[in-house]
């Protein structure tokens, strides 16, 4: 096939079929120098900004959330077009008819919808209270089936933060799709795979999918309405750079109107677009200027994005987070770098706009990226603390060369794979409950095997292993098949239409199954090894305290006493996982990755036996429990890098921070060293890794006063937040946390 | 080697040092030290009887640990305390960490010439040497001992031509003046193998460190340098410094 739009870029597979990994190997031009060619911001963009910061300011004032159109759903073509100033935008495309306006979406669940619009002194209309009587949200339909004992889980927090009141999220559409294929053709391929499922037997799967293609193919006639609203025609392919950035936010802005999953991940389109712009400067209709600013106002977009959540929400995932993660870097198979001018020039928004969390730009790191990539990232972590690192060789043998992350730490072939996000069990309550043979002292609730309470005057590490592995085995299975209720039910009351259109018709799908408190279980379990922990009861009979006696080794010191027990833990939790089958034959993953909700986690679990008190914060992820770290940062990241990604495919996030002084003397052995860093630990398989420079002084004094610190990013666990967005809690721990200082 | 195994006294150990020679360093700090500065921020590692016991090779294996970071600059570095008390143990790690292709790097006040330590720097691939001030008397009065030492180590050094950088920290009313730098200056341009002078600012952030041991830290009354007059004395050293 040909399409005039298309003249200039070489040939390929990509023509004849959907492939856009194929246009991409074939056209892209990659980048070896630094950054020296960068454009600054124009005045346009910088006056464009100004607004934003204006509006940015006033959403504060009010609480966090500027306005809620409370009788309006949210959908592809509900709202009239928005603007921040018509005339100066290059990329347009608002979620509602008003820059920072929620919309509201009840199709994951009503009481959210209702809840959310209650918390900031709004109420749902009766217009959409009416709409929504008869009919069934994903909500309803899960707790339609969950069991009893799902319930209680879910009451007791050993299971939270379930997708079962909102949009499942972390599904990446390929968006790009739209730009260089135009929706037309899109449909068209939807059509005939449709048409092909008629040969096949009509059981269920087939009857499901074949209604799932019908509710594509309308999806994405939606989107070309939606596209019209705004005055533009993206039936077919895009013709220049501007309109391969606007068709690709169009498909990405349909997705985030659709639904209001906890990520809506962007994927990996720089060096796509790069290909554009590159054929636009080669036509001399486009300058490097012109190009930063076509990145730079689609950066805009996309930091005015917003969902409305409730605040119980924002105790699991604060700082209003929308996951936009966008890939930039790593490697192609064939050995050439995928680091384009596009990825500095993404990066580079950091600068011309501002530091900021969202988009969540991503580093696939590989250690053999372009030095001058290398360095130009570590500046940017230096002096933005906004970007985060993965790792490119461990992920690239697994997932090819066109890949992204959803989420924070989710790996996805783009268009080809999805998962069914699980959030994560609380590891350490866990082992609470099961010393105490099925009872949670936190709830004061019986769960799972009843057996006798673990007493005595020294618990015995063999015997509280044996226990834990019962325990392990059956909130495994309860687990899988609790994931197994929610994500029929989101297929059936709030399925993606737009993003699986952009996907191939046959996905693979992960069922991404989390644990948090892990460094907490790997000390508790290392004292009770290595220390002497006398359990201490209530007037009950329970285990309410621990007293432990004794040094032991913690996770974090580079000493595999504990972290190979940290390992251990999650091959065992990812071997029970897979014991029960999954909901359209999903692959079991498992990540170590928390959020901000390790705060939430800690204030739900009672004392553990190393010696944290009850209600203490759990450390983010996969990081070592704050201030037990004793050799510095590098022995921390060793032991972090332990965890094996094979065990845990769905992510193991590492948070990083450490004082400039701590980095280097000056800029350049800060970025030499940052380099090195990221070259080591990425070299010992580590999986992921958020980098803060920075002096938990500006923390403090940001904590006691936020108006001075406006725009304070930092990264948590997985993505980056505005520091003031933190609920108070949250910031205390924050604070808390290990800053790796000189000695 | 003999069969006696030497076994070194370990204060702490920082898996990831920036500032204790070039690149990532993996930096020991050994237990014990015969000086007595004034300025000293590591009062908890004078004691020559205390420190955790380790053999040469249990370090260079913790160290080797950090291969992957160290890059092409760097490497293991170990500091004290002394390390010239302990030099035996140390020759002995520095040669385990060669053999693993670690980059060796010696922090210290040069206060020791014994053939022990000649050994030692045999297998140093680079100094960092803490000339402390640049007049004999001032040496006798606030470390204990005499420029003599210091000058007789950075001379052998230069015999050896063992990189090496000087290390001075400035420290209000007593070596912050342009003569005490000009000084420092004049020993680098002396020695070819001193690349690069590093002015370190008087901190007192270890006043924590001496109420804990309940000892009075010597030098705290005096004033941290502001970051003005560091930069002034940088200045100084311009043209001087060579990259690693």
């Amino acid at each position: 096939m040909e399409h005039k739009n298309w003249q200039g870029f070489c040939d390929g597979a990509w023509k004849n079929e959907i492939n856009v990994r194929d246009f991409i190997q074939t056209n892209y031009k990659e980048y070896r120098e630094d950054g020296s060619f960068l454009a600054k911001a124009t005045p346009r963009t910088e006056s464009l900004m100004k607004k934003l910061q204006s509006l940015f300011a006033l959403e504060r004032q009010y609480g966090g959330v500027l306005d809620i159109d409370t009788t309006t759903v949210s959908s592809l073509t509900s709202y009239a077009p928005g603007y921040i100033d018509k005339d100066n935008e290059i990329i347009v495309g608002m979620q509602t008819n008003r820059p920072l306006r929620r919309g509201v979406n009840p199709f994951g669940g009503i009481r959210m919808a209702r809840q959310a619009c209650a918390a900031y002194g709004y109420s749902l209309s009766t217009k959409v209270e009416e709409e929504f009587r008869y009919r069934t949200t994903h909500n309803d339909g899960v707790f339609r089936a969950y069991t009893d004992e799902m319930r209680a889980a879910r009451k007791c927090h050993v299971i939270t933060g379930l997708p079962d009141a909102y949009g499942r999220g972390r599904i990446i559409g390929d968006y790009r799709r739209v730009a260089l294929y135009g929706i037309d053709r899109l449909i068209e391929e939807k059509k005939k795979d449709k048409r092909l499922l008629a040969d096949e037997v009509c059981d269920a799967t087939h009857i499901r999918l074949s209604e799932e293609l019908y509710q594509q193919i309308t999806f994405l006639g939606y989107l070309k309405e939606m596209a019209a609203m705004y005055g533009f025609d993206i039936s077919g392919p895009a013709s220049n750079a501007r309109e391969a950035i606007q068709w690709t936010y169009f498909a990405y802005l349909g997705a985030i109107k659709e639904q209001n999953g906890a990520a809506m991940s962007l994927g990996r389109v720089s060096t796509f677009f790069d290909i554009y712009i590159e054929r636009d400067m080669e036509r001399g209709i486009l300058t490097e200027e012109g190009a930063q600013e076509l990145m730079d106002d689609f950066v805009m977009k996309l930091r005015i994005a917003r969902h409305l959540r409730t605040p119980e929400y924002n105790e699991l995932f604060g700082g209003d987070p929308m996951w936009i993660t966008e890939v930039v870097g790593g490697m192609g198979e064939d050995g050439r770098t995928l680091v384009t001018k596009s990825s500095f020039r993404m990066l580079n928004t950091l600068y011309t706009l501002g530091s900021s969390p969202e988009p969540n730009l991503t580093v696939l790191w590989s250690v053999d990226l372009p030095e001058g990539f290398k360095s130009f990232c570590a500046k940017v972590s230096i002096d933005t603390d906004s970007i985060q690192y993965e790792n490119d060789d461990i992920m690239r043998p697994i997932y090819g060369d066109d890949y992204a992350i959803a989420c924070c730490v989710s790996a996805m072939k783009v268009g080809k794979q999805m998962q069914f996000f699980g959030a994560r069990c609380n590891l350490a309550k866990l082992l609470l409950i099961a010393l105490n043979g099925g009872y949670d002292a936190s709830s004061q609730m019986h769960i799972g095997p009843q057996m006798p309470v673990m007493k005595g005057d020294r618990l015995d590490f063999n015997e509280v292993m044996a226990r834990f592995d019962v325990y392990i085995a059956w909130l495994s299975h309860l687990y899988v098949n609790t994931m197994n209720t929610i994500h029929y039910m989101h297929d059936k009351y709030a399925y993606e239409k737009t993003q699986m259109a952009l996907h191939d018709t046959e996905v693979d799908r992960f069922m991404a199954f989390g644990i948090a408190g892990l460094s907490v279980v790997a000390d508790s379990l290392s004292a009770i090894r290595y220390a002497s922990v006398r359990p201490i009861l209530n007037e009950d009979g329970f285990i309410t305290d621990f007293e432990t006696v004794g040094a032991f080794p913690k996770f974090g010191n580079d000493d595999d006493r504990v972290d190979l027990i940290a390992a251990d833990m999650t091959h065992r939790v990812i071997t029970e996982l897979r014991k029960t089958p999954t909901y359209r034959d999903a692959i079991h993953t498992l990540s170590v990755l928390t959020i901000t909700s390790n705060v939430m986690y800690g204030k739900n679990t009672g004392a553990t036996p190393d010696g944290r008190k009850a209600c203490a914060p759990f450390a983010p992820g996969a990081n070592p429990m704050h201030n037990r770290e004793e050799n510095g940062a590098l022995a921390s990241l060793n032991s972090v890098a332990k965890l094996s990604y094979d065990d845990c495919r769905d992510g193991i996030s590492n948070t990083f921070s450490i004082t400039p002084d701590a980095l280097g003397h000056n800029d350049g052995e800060r970025r030499t060293n940052l380099v090195a860093i990221l070259d080591g630990y990425f070299s010992k398989k580590a999986h992921h890794i958020n980098v803060n420079v920075m002096n938990r002084e500006t923390l403090m004094k940001a904590y006691e006063d936020p108006e001075s610190y406006p725009n304070l990013t930092i990264r948590v666990s997985g993505y980056a937040v505005n520091f003031n967005k933190l609920s108070r809690e949250q910031q205390r721990e924050v604070i808390q946390r290990t800053f790796h200082e000189t000695v | 080697m003999s069969n006696q195994r030497i076994v070194g006294r370990v204060h702490s150990i920082q898996s990831m040092g920036t500032v204790d020679g070039p690149g990532i360093r993996f930096v020991v700090f050994l237990q014990g030290c015969p000086l007595r500065c004034g300025c000293c921020h590591n009062p908890d590692t004078w004691d020559v009887g205390g420190g955790t016991p380790y053999e040469p090779a249990e370090l260079a294996e913790r160290a080797s640990r950090y291969r992957e970071y160290f890059g092409n600059t760097g490497g293991i570095t170990v500091s004290g305390g002394e390390p010239l008390l302990q030099a035996a143990f140390v020759r002995e790690l520095f040669t385990l960490c060669h053999e693993k292709g670690i980059h060796t790097c010696l922090d210290t006040s040069g206060c020791l010439l014994t053939p022990e330590v000649e050994a030692l720097l045999a297998v140093t691939d680079r100094i960092l040497l803490d000339v402390k001030y640049a007049s004999d008397d001032l040496y006798r009065k606030h470390v204990g001992c005499g420029l003599d030492g210091p000058l007789r180590f950075l001379a052998y050094a230069d015999r050896m031509g063992i990189p090496t950088t000087l290390r001075q920290v400035i420290i209000p009313t007593l070596n912050d003046s342009e003569a005490d730098v000009r000084s420092l200056r004049r020993l680098a341009e002396t020695h070819s193998c001193v690349d690069k002078v590093e002015l370190l600012p008087f901190r007192k952030i270890c006043q924590v460190k001496y109420d804990g041991m309940g000892i009075t830290f010597p030098f705290g009354h005096l004033p941290e340098p502001s970051r003005e007059v560091m930069d002034g004395l940088r200045g100084l050293l311009d043209g001087l410094d060579e990259a690693y």
